[in-house]
Order: C-alpha cells, then structure tokens, then sequence
C-alpha cells in the first residue's frame, strides 16, 4: 500500500470511529463539531480546485455556500421538502451562478479578480439580507430536514455525520481524479504559465470557466449539507468572512494539494474552538496567527503528509 | 417624487461619492504603486471614526475630536504598513490578501475589546447642525454639504499634489515602472510608507466625517470596502481620476436606487411585487453596473497602466 493511500485509510477510520467512541463518553457535541468541519472541507476542496491548482484566487467561494443552503431553505420554504429535489436544484443553482460569476470575473485576473469574485458575492449577500420573506438579515429557519423517501435520517445525527463524511471523501477522489485528468493538466498548465499553454493550442477560458462552474456545483453541495447541519439559514453563510475562512483552510492546509483543504478545514476550526474557549475576543489571537502563517508557513500543513503537486 | 426630493437625494448620493473618494483614492493609489492588495483599508476608515468620536466625548470638542482621528490614523497607517505589510511586497497577491483579511479581524475585535460592540453615536456642535435652505421647500443638512465640500476640496488638492509636485511625479512614475524609479536612486520605501499613511489618513478622514451620519460601530470599514472596490473596478486601478469618476457614479447610483427604485417599479408592476424586488434589485444595482462596466471595459473606465 502506498503512503497516500494508507494516509486516507488511516484518516477514514479515524473519522468513522469518532461517532461510537463520542457516544461512549456521553459527547455528542463532537459528532456535531467533526461534521461541520467535513461540511466546509467539502467546501475548501472545491475552491482548492480553481485556487490552488488553477491559480484563480476566488474571493467569493461563500456565495455558493450560501446558494446552496437557500436553494434547500427557500424549497423547504414552499413545501418541497424531498432532498431529490432540493439537493439537485443547490448544485443546479450554485453551478449557474458560477458560470454568470466567473463569465465576468475570469476576463479579468490578478488584483482585479479577487475584487470582482468578491463584489459579486457582496451583491448576493445584500440579496439575501433584502428579501424579506426569506427572514432577510435574521435568515431564517429550515422546516424540515431534507427528506430521501426514508433512505437516510438526516434527524438523526450519526447517520447525517456518515452521510458528510461519505461525501466528503467522495468529493476529495472526485477532485483528485479531475486535477489527474486531461481537464485538470489544461487547468494547471495555464495556471503555471498561461502563455505556453495557449502557444501548444489550449484557449485556457474555457477551462477556468470549467473548472468554477464544478467548484461552486460542489459548494453548492456543501450549503445544503451545512443547512441541513444548523437547520438555520443566515445570509452570514455567504459574507465575505465565511470566503475569507474557506482561503484560509486551503492555504493553511496547503495549496494544490489533495488533503490540505481537509486538513486546513480541520485545523483552522479546531483552533476557533480552542480559542474560543479562551476568550470571547478569540479573533484578536486568530486574525495575527493567521497572519503569522501566511508569512512564515507557506507550504501549509499537508507538506507534512504528502508531496505537492507542481 | 417631487423635483426637490430628486435633487435632495443626488446630494445625499454626491456626498457618499465623495465619502467613497475618500477611501478609493488612498486605496487605489496603494493598488497602483505598490501593486498591493489591502482588505485592511477598512479598517483604518474605522478606526479614524472611533478615534475622533472617542476623543470627542473625551474632550467635548469636536474640533479635537477630527484633529486626532485624522492624525492617528495617518500613525496607525504607517505604523501597520512597516510590520505588517512590508514583507509582503514581493509575494503574490492571495498571500496580501490572506494577512490583510487576519489585520481586519484583528482590529474588529480590538475596537470591540476597547469599545464594545453596540453603535457609538456622536453629535455635532452647534454650528454643524441646523439646515439651510437651497431653493424654496428644499432644506437641506448643514453637515452633509459641509462633508461634501471637504470632499471636493481633498480631491482638488490631491490633483494638485499628483499632477503639479514633486511627490506627485514620484508617484506618477511609481505606478507606471517602480523598479525604474528605484533605479533612479529614489526611495522607494520612504515613498511607500509616506503614500500608504497618507492615504490611511484620507480612509480615517472618510471614517470620522463618516461618524455622524451612519453607526459608528466594529466591522463597518468592511460595508464601505466593498462599496470601494466597485468603485476601484470601475475606474480603474492606480487613476485619481477613476476613482473620482467611479466614486461618484457608484454614490449617485446606489443612493438613487434605494430611495426612488421600489416607487418607479411601482408605476409598472404590481406594488406588493415592487415591494419585495425593489429593496432586492436596489442593493444589487451598482454590482450589475460593475458587471455592464466590465464587460465593455475590462480593465476600468480610466486605466493608468
């Protein structure tokens, strides 16, 4: 067995015994905990896709996050409480408002994509916060969990728990075969230099177009999970601050690597927990230590793991 | 909807364009120079409105209370780009924004360490409030012309600096080849530090003539920040002029669109209807026009590179 595959033997096992052994010692909480950190991994994964291998530094990942969450609130909203229909129509959402999103935006690149990415997501977070009938800045509350025929119980904790993390290792081979793929060789070339890549005959729009519209598609996955995680849905979900927290996963993770977003998510909200334990002005640590990282610790945590890809 | 209401609110949106000036204008020469990204810009519009609101209830002048907000920041500036910001001059831009990102929740959370974080209210002396009456039926807030005036003034000597001083010209060839500047036996350092504290300054200027008229309370660097990329995106990076241009269009904009959109939707569809989309469709009217910019224009309206 190679290194890697033994790291995500070991790491699937690891995860799998948390639920029986967080039960046995009366801690339900942790089980709550490790499945919103496997929630936004999924999330982290995903940016990983276009920043870290395809160089897009996409300041407005939240937007799908939170596209994703309201697509199931808003159905729930009206009746339409089958997680078949919901969940399709977050991916369907996410992936359209990434293909608008980054149609504009991938003209562009360098400070001006960071802003743009952004902006647009601002503007849905203000659409959020003025639709009042959606609860508008209070957000509002899920009806219902989503429903699949009886198939899985997202009511229940431990099941939803497998269900995430299910998805979350599915979502890292997904990601990890399409990096491996032609597509994803296209998207790394340009990334390393866009100028070789269009002279060997690759146009790399189309490709970086590509790869957003399957990172916000997979985004929008991770909001229905997280709104089906809180039950509540707050246009917070989509702020500026939660796209900030999913950078910061990838990067403190490592960037273009096929755990660091995992370990980054993990990391980065293990150390929100612990200070918040602290102090309830946790962010006056967090904000210098992150700070500390990005300039001393560039090659993120999963350099420890694994060997990163060019 | 009566012609003095329209004008009314083209003031209202005038003097937040000037406010947004205020911040694109530092931000944007910070942009264009040093080829940086600062998310913390945000943070200095706040903490020159805390410091003069602070040292106005202090003191009990006002007068003290702009003195210091101005001068501390344009300290707090300079003293955040030596730590902080230095070392990332030669890295890339994610690396800006990830440190900057980590300075914003630092100073949030400590302005709510000092503060608290419930809204800080200020008031104005005596010969700041009252209105005055611009044509018959019309009054119009004292401070809110008096905002706009200071606004145009800084943007008249700013023009003045970058175009017809010395400094000026150094920050001219700054933003169009750094490296030949350097060569040319200029300090690009000093440069730097005395760009990006004068332009925190003007960011804490916006901040402390920002207090009276909206909350003053931690994260609300971050609302105008947003406002002011748009504004940058639009204009164009490392232009004065773009960002004039940009800053009135986006301020005009978005205050005509909330206060006069839901009644204009009214006239053509349902008003229940106009109600739910106009508030919506307002907030994402100047994100649309950025997005109509971009498109025909991709790299601003004024591109200085």
């Amino acid at each position: 067995m190679t290194r890697g595959a033994l790291f995500w033997v070991v790491v699937a096992l690891m995860l799998a015994a948390l639920p029986p052994i967080a039960s046995a010692f009366g801690q339900p909480f942790y089980i709550d905990l490790v499945r919103r950190m496997m929630i936004l991994a999924i999330a982290a994964t995903s940016l990983n896709l276009i920043l870290g291998y395809g160089g897009m530094v996409s300041f407005g990942h939240a937007a799908y996050l939170g596209l994703g969450a309201y697509s199931v609130g808003i159905l729930a909203f009206y009746g339409i409480t089958s997680g078949w229909a919901q969940w399709p129509v977050a991916i369907g959402a996410s992936a359209l408002a990434a293909l608008a999103i980054g149609a504009v935006s991938i003209r562009t690149s360098g400070i001006y994509f960071i802003m743009i990415t952004l902006a647009f997501t601002q503007m849905l977070y203000y659409l959020g916060i003025s639709l009042e009938v959606f609860g508008g800045d209070d957000g509002m509350r899920l009806r219902s969990r989503s429903q699949f025929s009886g198939l899985i119980d997202l009511g229940n904790a431990v099941r939803f728990y497998y269900l995430c993390l299910a998805l979350m290792l599915l979502t890292i081979y997904v990601t990890y075969r399409i990096v491996n793929s032609r597509f994803g060789m296209v998207i790394r070339a340009a990334k390393s230099n866009e100028a070789r890549s269009r002279a060997i005959g690759f146009s790399p729009y189309r490709y970086r177009l590509t790869a957003f519209v399957i990172a916000g598609a997979i985004c929008g996955l991770a909001g229905a999970l997280y709104a089906n995680h809180t039950n509540y849905i707050t246009p917070g979900l989509a702020s500026w601050v939660q796209s900030g927290d999913l950078m910061f996963m990838v990067i403190l993770g490592g960037m273009a690597s096929t755990a660091g977003p995992m370990i980054g998510a993990f990391a980065l909200l293990i150390a929100e927990e612990i200070l918040k334990g602290w102090t309830e002005h946790w962010q006056v640590i967090l904000g210098p230590l992150l700070v500390l990282s990005v300039i001393f610790f560039k090659r993120g945590l999963a350099g420890i793991f694994e060997r990163p890809h060019a | 909807m009566t012609g003095a209401l329209v004008f009314e609110q083209l003031l209202n949106g005038l003097q937040y364009g000037v406010m947004l000036f205020l911040m694109a204008a530092g931000l944007t020469l910070v942009l264009g120079i040093m080829n940086l990204v600062n998310l913390a810009h945000g943070s200095l519009y706040m903490i020159g409105a805390y410091l003069a609101v602070a040292t106005t209830q202090a003191t009990g002048s006002y007068v003290a209370g702009v003195a210091v907000g101005f001068a501390g920041t344009l300290v707090v500036g300079m003293a955040m780009e030596l730590v902080a910001l230095r070392p990332l001059y030669g890295r890339d831009h994610l690396d800006q924004v990830l440190v900057t990102f980590g300075l914003i929740l630092f100073f949030n959370e400590l302005i709510a360490i000092i503060w608290g974080r419930g809204s800080l209210y200020t008031s104005l002396p005596a010969w700041l409030q009252g209105h005055v009456e611009l044509f018959t039926g019309s009054r119009y807030p004292v401070y809110r012309l008096v905002v706009l005036m200071v606004g145009l003034a800084v943007a008249v000597v700013l023009w003045y600096v970058v175009t017809r001083t010395r400094l000026g010209m150094l920050i001219r060839a700054g933003a169009a080849n750094r490296t030949m500047v350097g060569a040319l036996g200029v300090n690009i350092r000093l440069l730097y530090t005395v760009v990006f504290g004068f332009g925190a300054a003007l960011a804490g200027l916006a901040g402390l003539m920002a207090g009276p008229i909206y909350a003053v309370q931690p994260g609300m660097g971050e609302l105008i920040l947003i406002q002011v990329f748009v504004v940058i995106v639009i204009g164009g990076i490392g232009s004065i002029r773009g960002a004039l241009v940009g800053a009135i269009i986006v301020g005009v904009v978005d205050t005509l669109g909330r206060a006069f959109l839901r009644p204009v939707l009214a006239t053509v569809i349902s008003p229940t209807a106009a109600d739910a989309a106009g508030p919506a469709l307002a907030s994402m009217l100047i994100y649309l026009l950025m997005a109509v910019v971009l498109a025909l224009k991709p790299a601003g309206l004024f591109q200085s590179r």
